[in-house]
């Protein structure tokens, strides 16, 4: 009976003892196992970090390419616009002297041309105050025969002044336009100081003077146009004065050979 | 959006100034210029068949004034409502006043800059 017992216990003994051994490779090989997957796992992180910092700093640089090009961008942008605030400038002037020398040819009357310079003086350049000279060849002597603004500038309207004297009789006789010099002369306009004198002439016979002397009250100073709008006045308002004043002058004279021959023909 | 065929009366006795605004009108696609000589000539344009969208007047001129043709069409049911532009050489603070108060929509001094003329239609038909 104790033998029994004995050997049952044994038996138990052996089991337990397969079943601890067994035990034990089990948690070795989980063990390794844990150990293994540790490895492949952090090799697979630092692998997947290096990847990463890779498409960061590829991004980086990507990001950095773009903002150059945004700023390239930009400053391309502000050059366009710089230039269609110019061509737009252009425009204006361009379809000033169009108007002005469309108009200044557009009759053959003597008075309508004069009327279109002031038009043009008074509108395209915005000058208030100012006289339209013509040269008298037989005297050489100058004098208004239109003017604006007599109440800024008493005295414009009977202005007369001999070739070769002061401001306007020098302008008429080298066709040079005179412009005030603010600085050196302190911007003082007077009758034989203006603000501007420009001749009108042909080819290089001067026939006349555009002469102002107050500008627009919105008008500060002349700009890059009415230097353009002044040249154009110098020849295009000449040609058009002169051949309106030999247009007339050849309608007078055929109106009195007409009356002329009329009269034979009723006499005879 | 750009504005079309819109019917324009420039009032100006100066035939190179209503040159120089029809010239500057012409930006505007199948823009229609009507002229008119002075306020009289400018109503005579404003009853007649035609639908006027805005109008650009000078001040300065004679038999009617802008000023006059300003406050005519503001006391017009049937007018009252178009945009008004002066575009005069009457440069003065209280020139302006007097015109905006008259009920002219905007007020623009010579010469003109044919952008900022452009710039103001463009402001007054797009509301």
């Amino acid at each position: 009976m104790t033998e029994e017992r004995a050997e049952k216990f044994l038996e138990l003994f052996n089991k337990g003892k397969e079943f601890t051994e067994e035990l034990l490779r089990e948690n070795q090989r989980l063990r390794y196992r844990l150990a293994s997957l540790e490895t492949e796992s952090t090799a697979g992180f630092d692998e997947e970090v290096s990847r990463l910092r890779a498409e960061v700093q590829q991004l980086t640089e990507e990001n950095r390419r773009i903002a150059q090009r945004f700023k390239e961008v930009e400053e391309e942008n502000k050059d366009f616009a710089n230039r269609y605030i110019e061509v737009e400038e252009q425009n204006n002037n361009l379809a000033n002297l169009y108007v002005a020398s469309y108009q200044l040819h557009s009759t053959l009357d003597f008075r309508e041309v004069i009327q279109i310079v002031q038009e043009i003086v008074i509108n395209l350049i915005g000058a208030e105050s100012f006289a339209i000279l013509l040269l008298d060849e037989k005297t050489n002597e100058l004098k208004t025969i239109a003017s604006e603004g007599e109440d800024v500038m008493p005295g414009i309207e009977t202005l007369s002044t001999r070739l070769g004297d002061g401001v306007l009789g020098s302008v008429a006789k080298t066709g040079e336009s005179y412009y005030i010099n603010q600085d050196m002369e302190g911007g003082k306009v007077t009758l034989e100081k203006p603000l501007a004198a420009v001749p009108l002439k042909i080819k290089e016979h001067v026939i006349g003077l555009v002469v102002i002397y107050k500008l627009l009250q919105q008008k500060d100073s002349f700009s890059a146009v009415d230097y353009e709008l002044f040249s154009l006045l110098a020849a295009h308002a000449a040609t058009a004065i002169f051949s309106s004043k030999l247009y007339s002058q050849s309608e007078r004279k055929l109106n009195t050979i007409q009356s002329f021959l009329d009269l034979l023909t009723t006499t005879s | 959006m750009p504005l079309e065929n819109v019917n324009f009366l420039v009032v100006e006795d100066s035939p190179t100034m209503r040159q120089l605004i029809s010239f500057s009108l012409k930006r505007f696609k199948n823009a229609r210029i009507i002229e008119a000589v002075d306020g009289v000539d400018a109503l005579k344009k404003l009853s007649g068949p035609e639908k006027i969208d805005l109008i650009l007047t000078d001040i300065n001129m004679p038999v009617m004034d802008g000023l006059k043709l300003v406050s005519l069409v503001r006391q017009n049911a049937t007018l009252r409502n178009i945009p008004i532009i002066i575009i005069t050489t009457e440069g003065a603070e209280e020139d302006r006043e007097r015109g905006l108060a008259l009920g002219a929509n905007a007020y623009i001094s010579k010469p003109i800059q044919s952008s900022h003329l452009i710039k103001t239609i463009s402001e007054l038909l797009a509301v």
